[in-house]
């Protein structure tokens, strides 16, 4: 099977009009030395049927993980999907269009991805947010990077131990080369230590990072987070849950500098960890440091309002090493979900998302104890997801929810954390896509 | 694309009380727990976003989809972009339950079917590359060039080498040395060379044990195969450096050559250029590294293995090579795109993997054959699947390659790249893809000479026919409006004659 147009009768026409003989003869750039003189060692083609039929197949291998109810959270969430996010986000003119470096060929783009920064910049209380970036963790990377450039005065990163695993060896891989130093501060009890953290905050420093609600589902001290930070100088990093926006403060309203977070809960489908959506708002000065694309209103020439792809003297097209990011590919599609989804809840919806996915969550903490199974392995407020700590190792606990149709997880010895993790813990998420007849059967099925 | 008025933002259309989703109240009236959110973090705003119904917001983004240019709506012979035809079944099979609905955190023995897939993928894209070691990771072609430059770095520091240059040719795409310099190396570019090819000379002046890795697109940005390659990376090896394959144009030599037979150590894969991802206004990409055999250790991760268990059985496993970089994002990879790359390999095999490069060179040679003569073409009258035009000779006349790209955008065409590659003036690059026909290259090639006979005041004044012509970029950039901006005096809105009543909120 393929997608090509030239019958032989063409294909001919095509090649006289050239003036060569066949097709080879357009390779004589390639020296003979270098020729794959076989064909490519891949499986046979396949017709669009006989695939269907086999993926049909491997799909439905694994359907045990799709129709189970899914507890899992850790940075990616099952949250729900409108219908309408599915269905503009597929239109081909959105869908196969381009990077718009021709702003007459793109206004819709252009207007549609203008319209993503003005709901981001709403939603976390920032001024200016980008037109995305690939996900989460990189974009941390990313933000520290710009806050590094911004504050110009040493490279001493402070990182929350309580910010996802996956992230911090991100920023590690990302500055590996250089000189940085990545100081990681304690966490006690499931929240950063900041009295202690504070310490470690010197006139070297460029930025201080927190995640709130933190990997562990907990809240952290925003507010002290800030305030250190800002009066040695650094820059604070946000690392927050869009999905919680509607009932707790918003990075702008602690006075963060950069905000990150991973917008993938915002209509964006699990799809075994990508792609997903990275979310960046800052303070208004630091503009011209962001990496990526930003999308800026303007005038055409008869006086109409237009949409262009502003600051790209930042961008590696033109700046080349002196870029603020290599970041080329943005997540467009993406974006576009997330705008749909946010336009689709709106201010009441983003509360009541918040409200379902927080006291969820309160419910099965709440009933998991009052069944016996074990505590919550920290004594904090949480918002939809928790540590619990089970009276049994987790592997039977995994066994007993996967048996009545329940996936839970991550379990947490599969990341190493400064200060360790409680014995036989695991991270619950609870969405609002979970029902209170769900909650009720896991719990009983983690009592047997 | 004809209508002249300004769409309404979305902000604009709110209506207090207006809402399109609600969430079912009666399932918390159950919960019977209060909220533990601590005062000093619970919410003392009313969020400031639109209130919409589900009616304004389709009728609102299926205004804007009209709005724009697309694959699926027009030709689209973006050079170095490589803009062909998305299948629509790969639509279908990348929603499917197992694929769309698994976790990151899933248990591995839940997606053994998954991981098989993924593990094939690497195994092609290592035959493809003919560098067998792959890691599926980076989230974008930029991402996988930083991804490998770090892979690179590590080989070298676990032999004791600091080396500090990456060096490229002029040519090169803008992420190379971005990606180097994010890398913390410094950044040597060649001289352009009068051929288009890499100059030997200048990059001998340059090589020496300080030089980590040369970045080269092989076929290059001006559309040549870099016959000397060989040569090149026998000079970089005798140096004790690594070359690296930007692979953006792979698919020009899909089954004709490959990276690591013509002396590439490590490249990345554009998947959703090379085997169709859909672009979406420019994301999501997935960008797969294949490298050689002695890097393979040093490969960010996770990537899938396969083992064989006790029973004898067939096992795949995530897990980060011995002396992985480590990780470059959360999770695993983009495995949407990855999947989409998947079918489009697994539908052609590796015969119609040939011929899909064999019907890029063709379409791309028969363009320039129809366009040589009208415009110029620095670099000869043969290319591999994109070629570069130069409209310098027509700034006599007062015309640039902006006012034919322009122009061909009321023509129905969406244009060419232009000013890239920056080493060739008034640079206008093409590359038609193999799934467009002799049809449609003729009409393109007629539009463009039409173009070219009219005269220069209408070629400044285009377009005529899009929603806006010309947007002034400097002002965006002095006086920047970056969100959404309430004044009514932001923009005028210029209705088209007849038109006289206020602006309707859809058009």
């Amino acid at each position: 099977m393929s997608y090509l147009f030239a019958t032989p009768e063409e294909q001919q026409q095509m090649l006289a009009a050239i003036g060569v003989e066949n097709l080879d003869d357009l390779f004589e750039q390639l020296p003979e030395d270098v020729r794959l003189n076989r064909e490519l060692d891949l499986p046979p083609a396949l017709s669009e049927i006989e695939l269907d039929r086999m993926l049909r197949k491997i799909s439905s291998d694994f359907a045990t993980h799709g129709d189970r109810v899914c507890f899992q959270g850790g940075g990616a969430y099952d949250h729900f999907i409108p219908a309408t996010v599915d269905e503009i986000c597929s239109r081909g003119e959105f869908y196969t269009a381009y990077t718009p470096y021709q702003p007459e060929a793109s206004q819709g783009t252009l207007q549609a991805f203008f319209e993503f920064q003005s709901l981001i910049t709403a939603l976390t209380g920032m001024d200016v947010a980008n037109a995305s970036l690939y996900e989460g963790a990189s974009a941390l990377a990313e933000a520290i990077i710009m806050a590094i450039r911004s504050t110009n005065r040493g490279s001493r990163v402070v990182i929350s131990g309580t910010v996802h695993p996956e992230y911090i060896e991100t920023v590690r891989t990302y500055l590996m080369r250089n000189e940085c130093e990545i100081v990681i501060a304690d966490a006690v009890d499931g929240v950063t230590d900041w009295q202690q953290a504070g310490s470690l905050i010197n006139d070297q420093t460029a930025a201080v990072v927190v995640q709130h609600p933190n990997f562990f589902g907990c809240f952290e001290d925003v507010q002290s987070v800030v305030d250190q930070a800002h009066a040695a100088g650094a820059l604070a990093i946000e690392v927050f849950d869009p999905v919680s926006l509607g009932v707790m403060k918003r990075p702008g309203d602690y006075g963060i500098d950069i905000a990150v977070a991973e917008g993938q809960s915002l209509g964006i489908p699990l799809q075994f960890g990508g792609p997903y959506l990275g979310i960046m708002a800052c303070r208004e000065k630091f503009v011209r440091k962001m990496p990526g694309r930003l999308i800026g209103q303007t005038v055409d020439r008869d006086g109409r309002r237009a949409f262009v792809l502003n600051f790209q003297t930042r961008e590696q097209h033109i700046r080349r090493d002196k870029a603020t990011s290599n970041i080329c590919t943005n997540q467009g599609l993406m974006a576009l979900r997330a705008s749909v989804y946010i336009s689709q809840l709106g201010p009441k919806g983003f509360v009541e998302l918040g409200d379902q996915c927080h006291q969820k969550a309160a419910a099965l903490a709440d009933r998991l104890t009052e069944a016996g199974v074990g505590q919550l392995a920290y004594a904090q407020p949480f918002f939809k997801e928790f540590v619990f700590q089970f009276n049994r190792p987790v592997d039977e606990v995994i066994a007993a929810a996967q048996n009545a149709g329940f996936n839970l997880g991550p379990v947490l010895d599969r990341f190493e954390f400064p200060n360790g993790v409680p014995e036989n813990s695991l991270l619950i998420a609870v969405t609002e896509k979970r029902t209170f007849d769900e909650i009720d059967r896991l719990v009983a099925a983690l009592s047997r | 694309m004809e209508n002249q008025i300004a769409l309404q933002l979305l902000q604009d259309l709110s209506v207090p009380g207006r809402r399109a989703t609600a969430f079912p109240p009666e399932e918390l009236a159950e919960a019977g727990t209060s909220s533990q959110i601590p005062d000093e973090h619970r919410a003392d705003h009313t969020l400031s976003l639109p209130e919409l119904s589900e009616g304004d917001i389709v009728r609102h983004y299926v205004s804007l989809s009209q709005r724009n240019m697309s694959v699926d709506t027009h030709f689209y012979p973006l050079g170095s972009c490589t803009m062909k035809y998305n299948p629509k079944r790969h639509e279908r099979w990348a929603g499917m339950n197992g694929f769309i609905n698994a976790h990151p955190y899933a248990e591995t023995n839940d997606i053994q079917g998954l991981l098989a897939v993924l593990y094939e993928m690497q195994e092609m894209l290592g035959e493809i590359a003919g560098l067998p070691s792959v890691s599926l990771h980076p989230a974008a072609g930029a991402q996988g060039e930083f991804a490998a430059i770090l892979t690179a770095s590590a080989y070298f520091a676990s032999k004791g080498e600091d080396r500090k240059t990456v060096v490229f040719p002029a040519s090169a795409h803008g992420t190379n040395p971005a990606s180097a310099a994010m890398a913390g190396y410094k950044c040597v570019q060649l001289k352009p060379s009068s051929t288009g090819l890499v100059n030997l000379d200048d990059l001998k002046q340059h090589l020496s044990e300080e030089v980590a890795v040369f970045m080269i697109t092989n076929p290059n940005t001006i559309g040549l195969f870099e016959k000397d390659i060989q040569k090149i990376s026998e000079m970089l090896h005798d140096v004790g450096g690594l070359v690296y394959i930007d692979g953006a144009n792979m698919n020009a030599i899909l089954g004709k050559t490959r990276p690591g037979d013509f002396g590439g150590d490590m490249m990345h894969y554009n998947v959703h250029k090379t085997f169709t991802g859909p672009h979406g206004a420019g994301g999501p990409g997935a960008g797969p590294i294949a490298v050689r055999d002695f890097l393979g250790d040093y490969l960010p991760g996770p990537i899938v293995t396969r083992e064989t268990d006790a029973q004898g059985k067939t096992v795949y496993k995530l897990s980060k090579p011995p002396k992985s970089v480590g990780q470059l994002r959360s999770f695993i990879g983009n495995i949407g795109i990855l999947l989409r790359g998947y079918f489009y390999i697994r539908t052609l095999g590796g015969v119609g993997l040939r011929e899909v490069s064999e019907h890029a060179v063709l379409n791309a040679n028969y363009l320039l054959s129809q366009l040589k003569d009208v415009l110029d073409v620095p670099n000869g009258d043969r290319c591999m699947h994109e070629f570069v035009a130069s409209a310098a000779p027509l700034k006599k006349q007062g015309v640039t390659a902006m006012d034919i790209a322009k122009r061909l955008l009321d023509y129905g065409f969406h244009a060419p790249t232009v000013y890239f590659p920056l080493v060739i003036p008034e640079a206008m690059m093409m590359e038609p893809t193999e799934t467009e026909s002799k049809l449609t290259l003729d009409r393109f090639a007629d539009t463009i000479k039409a173009i070219l006979a009219e005269d220069p005041e209408t070629l400044r004044s285009a377009p005529l026919t899009t929603p806006v012509s010309r947007p002034d970029e400097v002002k965006a950039a002095r006086e920047p409006v970056l969100s959404y901006c309430p004044c009514p005096t932001a923009f005028e809105v210029e209705a088209p004659k007849g038109v006289k009543e206020t602006v309707p909120s859809y058009i």
